[in-house]
This record gives structure tokens, C-alpha cells and sequence, in this order.
């Protein structure tokens, strides 16, 4: 290998590139199309349907395909459009997704060979102080691309669809932000490295830990990408398309790219956050910093991520969408009650000191603090009235007619 | 007036326990998706990979491209009597009427169009029809480059009978055979004689 080589990969800066090169490729060229078509193949078969099987062996050649379909389309923009958001509303959304990957932390460190003893390169695009901060920015900053594609639109459907979706970011941001607080008061850093490093070593991932934290966050980041059961911004039994109906070939087929690629990124900072990263015991630890130690951490870290990708989609064909006010009452009087009750018992357990000693100290409390949050929840729940949906109390029973 | 004993009241069921805990729900719905998902069995069982295999058609009331039926001389059983562009809720189907050259109907059809695009398939014009020249086919796999080559006029409407005619015979015998084939003496006009009745 040239010598510039060897020194261009042993810097931070220019190995962040290589990163940044790396991980852009797989989610975007590699990642997205495979999920459209593992998306297109999992619901077929949970219809008793085969799916795309024409295209190549068992179809695999689908997502080219439609690649080439989309690219030769024609690419209509409506003559009453603001055509400068029209534009860049796409470009933003698949901006925005992409955003969030810079601080994932893939494999840890690795150490080079040629590379003075000690020293050592982040598998991360962007080794950032603030990296859960930015995440959660990232993520928020992510509801202006459905906004700007239906506000641009000029049409009523698509400016439902984005005023629904902003509804539901911004009551969604709340419970994530909480259940990923309960994640930050266990490593007390907002380095993501810091996290997956700190999880790896004593193997005690934070999902065992904080499930109620983890079920918060992975139902909020369902709701943030939109997906099933939350897609009521592109409802397509009452919206057409919802806030890309007036999008039509490459532009439409970039919504639909983000919309996957913000699965990736979601995934992964549950992944690194409440899974451990890329550890799994057994595997090389925080301080395996060998090449190939990096690489199977890598692999580590994909398939988590793939599962956790195959687990979006097994809900998506599963659960029926939820109407706008079950929605909103499961945001704000179920998930953010949760969170603040998950934080306040994550804080009490730091305040108290019973969260330092020892792994199983920390999984011996924590245990007991969210079973009695649990309990709580039942409580609460048992004793309180069925809430209102639809037909309100002081109305008539609903009277039929028999059929004769 | 509804009267009171015809009344139903109907009330929403009252969820049990793990319906207002959602979870468990979730995660038995899961099951059931999943169940599915990993059945492969059954997926080869229900899915006809279509162009390959096809569906076993009923083939009686099946509703697809007509035909002109032909009596047992193998002339259009059709009499132009324009009872089937009547019924046409789609005003799909042309006829020009012309003078028999036979002596057993008035008139028959030198043109007879159907525009298969505009048509919807309803089944009306069979219903119309007093001499059950027009059928509709089991034949449903239809294509064309160009939307003139899915008018079918008489000849090709006459063709699809001689395609089909095995797979559905005729429901009804020709009645326009009258003094050709000697087989049923039935007047002409009155083609119903043949019918008891009392």
C-alpha cells in the first residue's frame, strides 16, 4: 500500500471520509433498495402472495428495475406548484435522513499496523462531542421535508397529509426526547462511542436495562419515520398519496429512498443506543482494535440493524393505521407520562447512587424501578375509565334495525 | 313505522384486559403475520403464477368477450333486431341492419361492431338478445396494439364462437334455422311456439 495512503487512513479526518463514503454507499445504494424489495417480499408473504419474482433470480433485480423505471418517467411539475420548494422539498428529506449517519458509531476504533502504538482512528463519519444531540436535531429538523413538499404542493390532500405529519412529529418528538434522556443518564455523555463502548464492557446492553426507555423510543421512531401504523401523512384511503401526491418520477422515487434510508438511521441509533452497538458477547471487545475485529463488528452492527429493519416491516404489515386522535392520545397521555415517570426513576436511581456499583446492581435496580413503573401503569390504567372514541356517553345506543 | 321488536340495539363490545393493554394484541397479531410469513406451504398452495397456470373458470356465467353464435348452418344467428344496442347501458355495440338473403328472417346484420374497449362487461345484451345470438365467453385474456383492433366486428366476433363453441356449447338451439335444416318446424315470427303453453 502507498505510503500517503497508509497516512490518509491513519488521520481522523481524511479515515472520516472513507467513512463517510462507505456508509452513504451502503445506505443509500445498497441498504434502501434491498429494503424496498425485502419490504415489497415480506409483505407478500405475510399475504400468502410471492411478491416481485420476474425481475432476475427470485426478483432480486426489482429495485434496479424500478431505478431505471423512475429515472426514465416523465417528471411533472404542476403549473400552480412554488416550484423552488417543489424542488428541493425531496432533496431536503433524503438530506435530512442521510444526516443522522454521520454519528453512528459503526466499529468502534481501529488501530492501524503502521499506525504509532496507542493511537487509534473512529469508524464514524463524525466523532462529534454533542453526536446524541445532533441525532435528535437531525431527526426533528426531518418533519421540513414532508411540510415543504405539501405546503409547496398547492393541493388540498398533500397539505393535509403534512400538516397531519407535523402534528404528529412534534407530539412524537416528546417521548423520544425522554426515552432517549433515560439512555443519557446512564452513560452520563452525549457520545455515542462513549455509549456503545460503555454497553460493550459490561455487556449489559441497555434494553435490559430500560425496556419501558427502549419501547419509547422504538414506538416514537416508528412514528418519525412515518411508517405503519403512523403513516396517516400519506393515508392513501383518504389523502390519494398524502404529501407526495403531486410528486412523480425521480422526485417521488427520492421520498420514497428517504423514507427507507430514515428507517437505517433510526435503526441505528437504536441499535447503538439501547443494543449495545456493535457488541454481542463473546465478540471483540471495546478493545479489539485489529482490522478484523473492526470488520466483524461491522457485520455485528448491519445485522442488528437489519433486524431491527425486518421488525419495522413485520409491524408495517401488521398493524392497521391508528385515527388521528387514538394517536395523539397515545403521544400524550400514555408514551409522555411514561417517559417523564421512566426518567424520574432513572434520576432517582443516579441521585440515590444505585446506579454505579456494579453490572448487576445496575440490572437489580433498574428491574425493580421499571416493574414498579409497570405496575404503576396498571394501576392507572385499571382504574381508570375506558376513554371516549367515537360515540360519546350522552348520546342514544346505536339502534338497527333487525335484518328480516 | 319500525316497529319496537324489529329494533336492535347494538352497544360496542367491552374490551377485556389484554385489549386495553394493547401489547399483548400486538404481539398475538404479530404471531398470526408471521405464522403466514414462514408458511410456505400454503403460499405454493393459493398462488396461481398467473400467465404460467390460470384459474379454473366457471365457465357458465363467466363474463368475458362475446361472440356471434352461428346456427347449425353455420350462418350468423343474429336477426338485426338491435334489442342488445338497446339494452347497451354502454352503447358499446354498432349494428347495421341489412335484408336477409334467406328466407327464414326478415333482416340480418352486415355490420355488427362491439367497441370490447368501452364495453363493461355486464352481460346485458346476452340477457336481451331473442334468439341467443349474442354470448358472452369464458375468454378473457384480451390484447391488442391499437384500441381499433379491439372493435371486433362480425367476422372476428364470429370467430371467437368457433374458438370458444367447445369449451360453452350454445345454451339454447338456434332458432333462425327454420326450413334449411328441417329440424325444428317452428314459424317464423313466432319463435316461442315451441314453448308450452297453457
Amino acid at each position: 500500500m502507498p505510503e500517503f495512503l497508509k497516512t490518509m487512513l491513519a488521520d481522523q479526518f481524511w479515515f472520516s471520509i472513507v467513512m463517510l463514503a462507505v456508509s452513504l454507499g451502503v445506505v443509500l445504494g445498497v441498504l434502501a433498495p434491498a429494503c424496498i424489495l425485502a419490504e415489497r417480499k415480506i409483505s407478500a408473504w405475510m399475504q400468502d402472495r410471492y411478491g416481485p419474482n420476474r425481475v432476475g433470480p427470485w426478483g432480486v433485480l426489482q429495485p434496479v428495475a424500478d431505478g431505471v423505471k423512475f429515472i426514465l418517467k416523465e417528471d411533472i411539475i404542476p403549473a400552480n406548484v412554488d416550484k423552488v420548494l417543489f424542488v428541493i422539498a425531496p432533496s431536503i428529506a433524503l438530506f435530512i435522513c442521510v444526516l443522522g449517519v454521520a454519528v453512528i458509531p459503526w466499529a468502534g476504533e481501529i488501530h492501524f499496523p503502521w499506525m504509532p502504538a496507542g493511537q487509534t482512528v473512529k469508524t464514524q463519519v463524525l466523532p462529534l462531542d454533542i453526536g446524541f444531540l445532533f441525532m435528535l436535531a437531525a431527526a426533528s429538523v426531518g418533519v421540513y421535508a414532508v411540510v415543504l413538499a405539501g405546503y409547496a404542493s398547492n393541493n388540498k390532500y398533500a397539505f393535509y397529509g403534512s400538516m397531519r405529519a407535523t402534528a404528529q412529529m412534534l407530539s412524537y418528538e416528546v417521548p423520544l426526547g425522554l426515552g432517549l434522556l433515560v439512555a443519557l443518564m446512564i452513560h452520563g455523555s452525549l457520545r455515542l462511542e462513549v455509549m456503545v463502548d460503555e454497553q460493550a464492557a459490561s455487556g449489559l446492553w441497555n434494553v435490559f436495562l430500560h425496556p419501558i426507555a427502549f419501547l419509547l423510543v422504538l414506538i416514537s421512531g416508528f412514528a418519525e419515520t412515518n411508517r405503519a401504523p403512523f403513516d396517516l401523512a400519506e393515508a392513501e384511503q383518504e389523502l390519494v398519496g398524502g404529501f407526495h401526491t403531486e410528486y412523480s418520477a425521480m422526485k417521488f422515487a427520492v421520498f420514497f429512498l428517504a423514507e427507507y434510508a430514515n428507517m437505517v438511521t433510526s435503526s441505528a441509533l437504536a441499535v447503538a443506543l439501547f443494543f449495545g452497538g456493535w457488541h454481542i458477547w463473546g465478540g471483540p471487545g471495546p478493545e479489539d482494535t485489529g482490522l478484523i475485529a473492526a470488520l466483524v463488528k461491522f457485520a455485528i452492527f448491519w445485522g442488528k440493524v437489519l433486524g431491527f429493519i425486518a421488525f419495522y416491516m413485520f409491524i408495517r404489515w401488521t398493524l392497521p393505521r391508528y385515527r388521528f386522535d387514538q394517536l395523539m392520545r397515545m403521544a400524550w397521555k400514555a408514551m409522555v407520562p411514561a417517559g417523564m415517570a421512566a426518567v424520574a426513576m432513572m434520576g432517582i436511581l443516579v441521585a440515590l447512587g444505585w446506579h454505579g456499583w456494579s453490572p448487576t446492581m445496575r440490572l437489580v435496580t433498574a428491574f425493580g424501578g421499571n416493574a414498579l413503573l409497570v405496575g404503576i401503569g396498571l394501576l392507572v390504567a385499571g382504574r381508570s375509565k375506558a376513554p371516549i372514541t367515537g360515540r360519546q356517553d350522552y348520546l342514544p345506543p346505536v339502534r338497527a334495525q333487525r335484518a328480516t | 313505522m319500525i316497529r319496537e321488536e324489529d329494533i336492535l340495539v347494538v352497544r360496542a363490545p367491552e374490551l377485556t384486559a389484554p385489549e386495553r393493554l394493547y401489547l399483548p394484541q400486538i404481539i398475538s397479531g404479530l404471531g398470526t403475520t408471521l405464522r403466514h410469513m414462514f408458511n410456505k406451504k400454503k403460499r405454493d398452495e393459493v398462488v396461481t403464477a398467473y400467465p404460467e397456470e390460470k384459474r379454473k373458470q366457471r365457465i357458465d356465467n363467466y363474463r368475458g368477450v362475446h361472440r356471434l353464435n352461428k346456427d347449425p348452418d353455420g350462418r350468423v344467428a343474429c336477426v338485426a333486431c338491435f334489442m342488445c344496442s338497446t339494452a347497451c347501458p354502454a352503447h358499446c355495440i354498432h349494428i347495421e341492419a341489412g335484408v336477409s338473403p334467406w328466407p327464414d328472417r326478415e333482416k340480418y346484420p352486415v355490420k355488427f361492431d362491439i367497441d370490447e374497449l368501452r364495453c363493461i362487461y355486464c352481460g346485458m345484451c346476452e340477457e336481451a338478445c331473442p334468439c341467443d345470438a349474442i354470448e358472452l365467453t369464458p375468454h378473457y385474456d384480451l390484447v391488442a396494439h391499437s384500441r381499433e383492433e379491439m372493435v371486433f366486428d362480425k367476422e372476428k366476433l364470429l370467430d371467437v364462437y368457433d374458438r370458444t363453441k367447445d369449451a360453452k356449447p350454445r345454451k339454447n338451439p338456434a332458432v333462425t334455422d327454420y326450413g334449411l335444416t328441417g329440424e325444428q318446424g317452428r314459424q317464423i315470427g313466432n319463435p316461442t311456439a315451441h314453448l308450452k303453453v297453457d
